[in-house]
């Protein structure tokens, strides 16, 4: 392969601890950096994806502009990842799930105490919640799941070194969990 | 709940935690539900934490810790069920009674919903009214019952013929046909011995009909070697594999049979109590068997002194309440001790720490009934049955698209072809062998064998002719497998549910070639990584369509490209109404 493999992660409906795990990887970091290069990533602050070979998403799709990051990934990588519960099943912030999204709205933004009764917000910068909260691979075709909240930093290592080395990622006992 | 109606019912179950279950069920015969003062007294009466109680009462479909409606009518939805209209009739009821599906009528009257095969697939479509099975639902009879529910009836005062449960005996072999006198067989068995008994089911080679074909010689030459105080039989009457109804067809006429096996069994393995482990869709059978077992104990064939020898053996009936998983012998157990129904961690298995951790054989209703054969004619005469590997007959379950549904038993090694004509199957397309966890024949297929050597069966055949569609029954099948997953382990908890929205998505017209792969892969990964058979079997019907009916699915592919599985624009829909906004950002495209 020439150069180096080109990825980008973002962090979608998630709470960045899935992130957090892959830096957990350490000083591995350093190493993977002689095979990697990152382009839009919280780690960069690179703001727009590029064309890329890798593309890791965090965290589920909940509004609108979830979906239009999604899409630019899935529209920039060849490979697309699901890291971690919410991506591959919607995860915590799916627990909203079962109450209706006007019920909650109205709890939040008129009915608790405290929140100045300042109405829903409806600015247009605003993005939209959607009705409920989906895995990406709802919206968009995903290629490989990573499982786990968060999938352990060795987990994410294994399977960052395997599709290097150009090996189908295969998570062993012990470093694929669920939960 | 006034104390004197719990009363009577938690002595007779001598407060013991153990028969929560049959507490619970008997509870709610009286109340209609489980509501949460009547827990608290239960869990304090058998002194077990309330939780452990509340996660029972929660765990099986068939309790309730809501009021769910004076009637609650339960239709069967095996697809057999709806390929005789029974999704039509349902929302003629529903809209009869002015009901959405699954929720009470506002006044508390009545609930109608669905659940999973009742086993009357031979006389469907069926339903269960507080928990008593109809059959042969036809437009007018939903008529009848609107009626009888508005007029506030009692389910007792309901006409009789509704309750009519036909055997459909359509071919008999040496089983059916057996022709012995209650205690024959067990007199035979007693001659004998046990170590003789024991070593005639090994010359026998019989094996079990539950489904896995284990070998029951070796079954209870293991539980009567383990060390232990006491040891139990168990008998598997959960029947809960769609499309299977042989089982209650010999409790219901060979009911002496099925006991006569479990009291040889004890005799073999050395136990002196037996559970019959009855599902809860069997509800009408409870009354009929309990007046057996009185009889047979007034007959010295259970009790004390069994035909005046030194062997004493009882049997009693566990009722259970809805939950396929407690066909797994382990989660059976569980739920035999008064707990969800969850497949244990094996090993150990259930023939060294099974009931009460107590060695336990489980076997299923037609091997016991298979074993009085044996007991009275010999090994050797019932290997001499079948083929080489598979000694005996074989109950089927034949239902769908036939002229003569019912029960054929036939020598093992009968081919498919023989069996779909003898039943009357008119150009059939395909048959699902032992059920949504067996396999899916296609024609090319029907020259194969029913035998654990070649295709091993439960019981079910159902048979599907050329006007039907095999994509609907994988998708009935994988919601099937998503209701009923017990869980316990991810891959099949998330996985069952991926798999029946993954269908759903195809059945709407969102499916893409990568949607086919997905199915591929999850069947590959829930294979490998279950913790039971259930998750293990759950995408047998998805794989075995996709590669035997590849078409059905391919016309439901529109496009080449991924399509999302649900409508983008409308899923802002709600915000959009609440916060009034209808900017172009307050939308979204469909396609990327
Ligand atoms: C999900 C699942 C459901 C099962 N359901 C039944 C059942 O309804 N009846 C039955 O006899 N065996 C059932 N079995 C098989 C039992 O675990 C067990 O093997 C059987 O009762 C042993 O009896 P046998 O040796 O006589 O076949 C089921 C197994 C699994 C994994
Ligand atoms: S999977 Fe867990 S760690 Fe990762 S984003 Fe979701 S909640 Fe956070
Ligand atoms: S495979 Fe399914 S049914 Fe079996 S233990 Fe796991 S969740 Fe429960």
């Amino acid at each position: 392969m020439s150069g180096k493999l080109r990825v980008a992660t973002t962090s979608l409906a998630g709470c960045f601890g899935c992130h957090m795990s892959f830096l957990d990887i350490d000083e591995r970091l350093l190493t993977l950096l002689e095979v990697v290069e990152f382009d839009r990533s919280p780690i960069t602050d690179i703001k727009e994806v590029g064309q890329c070979d890798l593309g890791i998403i965090e965290g589920g799709v909940c509004n609108a502009e979830n979906v239009h990051v999604l899409r630019e990934f899935r529209k920039h990588c060849k490979t697309l990842v699901a890291m971690g519960a919410c991506a591959v099943n919607g995860g915590l912030p799916a627990q909203r799930n079962h109450l209706d999204l006007r019920d909650i709205l109205e709890e939040v933004y008129h009915t608790e105490l405290g929140l100045a009764h300042g109405g829903i917000p409806n600015d247009p910068e605003l993005p939209l919640p959607l009705n409920k909260v989906h895995p990406i691979h709802e919206v968009v075709k995903v290629d490989y799941f990573l499982p786990g909240c968060p999938p352990p930093a060795d987990a994410i290592w294994k399977f960052l070194t395997d599709l290097v080395a150009g090996r189908t990622p295969h998570l062993a006992h012990g470093l694929l969990h669920y939960d | 709940m006034p104390s004197t109606l719990l009363n009577p019912i938690l002595e007779r179950h001598r407060r013991d935690g153990t028969r929560l279950m049959q507490i619970l069920r008997e509870t709610q015969e009286t109340l209609g539900w489980l509501p949460p003062e009547v827990i608290t007294a239960i869990a304090a009466a058998v002194g077990w934490p309330r939780a452990r109680v509340q996660a029972t009462a929660e765990f099986y479909s068939f309790f309730h810790t809501r009021p769910m409606g004076r009637y609650r009518i339960l239709w069967s939805d095996n697809i057999t069920d709806r390929m005789l209209g029974s999704t039509e009739l349902m929302q003629s009821m529903c809209r009869k009674l002015w009901l959405e599906p699954g929720r009470v009528s506002e006044d508390g009257l009545v609930s109608v919903d669905t659940t999973s095969c009742t086993g009357m697939g031979d006389q469907g479509p069926a339903l269960l009214v507080n928990y008593r099975a109809v059959t042969r639902m036809t437009p007018q009879r939903v008529d009848e019952i609107v009626e009888l529910v508005r007029a506030g009836t009692p389910v007792l005062g309901w006409p009789e013929e509704y309750f009519q449960v036909e055997d459909n005996i359509r071919r008999s072999d040496v089983l059916l046909g057996h022709g012995l006198t209650p205690g024959a067989a067990l007199a035979a068995a007693l001659e004998r011995g046990a170590p003789a008994m024991l070593d005639e089911v090994k010359a026998a080679g019989l094996r079990g009909r539950g489904g896995a074909g284990f070998p029951t010689g070796q079954k209870w030459a293991a539980c009567r070697g383990a060390e232990a105080d006491v040891r139990y039989v168990v008998c598997n009457a959960d029947e809960g594999e769609p499309g299977t109804f042989k089982d209650r067809v010999l409790l219901t006429s060979h009911a002496d049979l099925v006991f006569e096996g479990m009291t040889i069994a004890g005799l073999a393995v050395g136990a002196s109590l037996g559970l019959l482990y009855l599902r809860g869709e069997y509800r009408h059978l409870l009354e009929p068997l309990e007046t057996v077992l009185a009889r047979r104990r007034a007959q010295k064939l259970l009790g004390a002194g069994i035909l005046g020898r030194d062997f004493a053996f009882d049997i009693e009936i566990h009722l259970g309440a809805g939950a396929y998983i407690c066909g797994e012998e382990s989660a059976l157990i569980e739920s035999l001790e008064g707990k969800p129904g969850r497949p244990r961690i094996r090993p150990p298995f259930p023939v060294t720490h099974g009931y009460l951790g107590r060695p336990t054989t489980v076997n299923n209703v037609e091997t016991l009934a298979a074993a009085c054969l044996v007991a009275k004619h010999g090994g050797a005469w019932y290997a001499a049955l079948g083929t080489r590997k598979s000694a005996g007959t074989k109950l089927l379950s034949v239902s769908g698209d036939c002229t003569r549904p019912g029960i054929y038993e036939y020598p093992f090694g009968v081919t498919v072809a023989q069996v779909l004509a003898d039943c009357g199957a008119h150009e059939p397309l395909a048959v699902q062998v032992s059920g949504p966890s067996g396999v899916c024949l296609a024609d090319h297929e029907f020259g194969r064998r029913i035998a654990f050597e070649d295709v091993p069966s439960a019981g079910a055949f159902m048979v599907f002719d050329h006007s039907r569609d095999l994509f609907e029954t994988a998708r009935n099948f994988a919601h099937f497998f998503a209701h009923e997953s017990c869980g316990f382990c991810t891959p099949c908890r998330v996985g069952t549910a991926l798999v029946a929205r993954l269908m759903d998505k195809v059945a709407a017209g969102h499916g893409s070639p990568y949607d086919l792969e997905e199915l591929f892969k999850l069947h590959r990964l829930m294979q490998g990584t279950s913790h039971c058979g259930l998750g293990n079997t759950a995408c047998n019907p998805v794989f075995d369509t996709l590669e035997k009916f590849r078409p059905a699915y391919e016309r439901r592919i529109k496009s080449l490209a991924f399509e999302p599985a649900f409508d983008l624009d409308a899923a802002l829909s709600q915000a959009r109404q609440m916060t009034g906004r209808d900017d172009a950002a307050a939308h979204l495209s469909n396609v990327a």
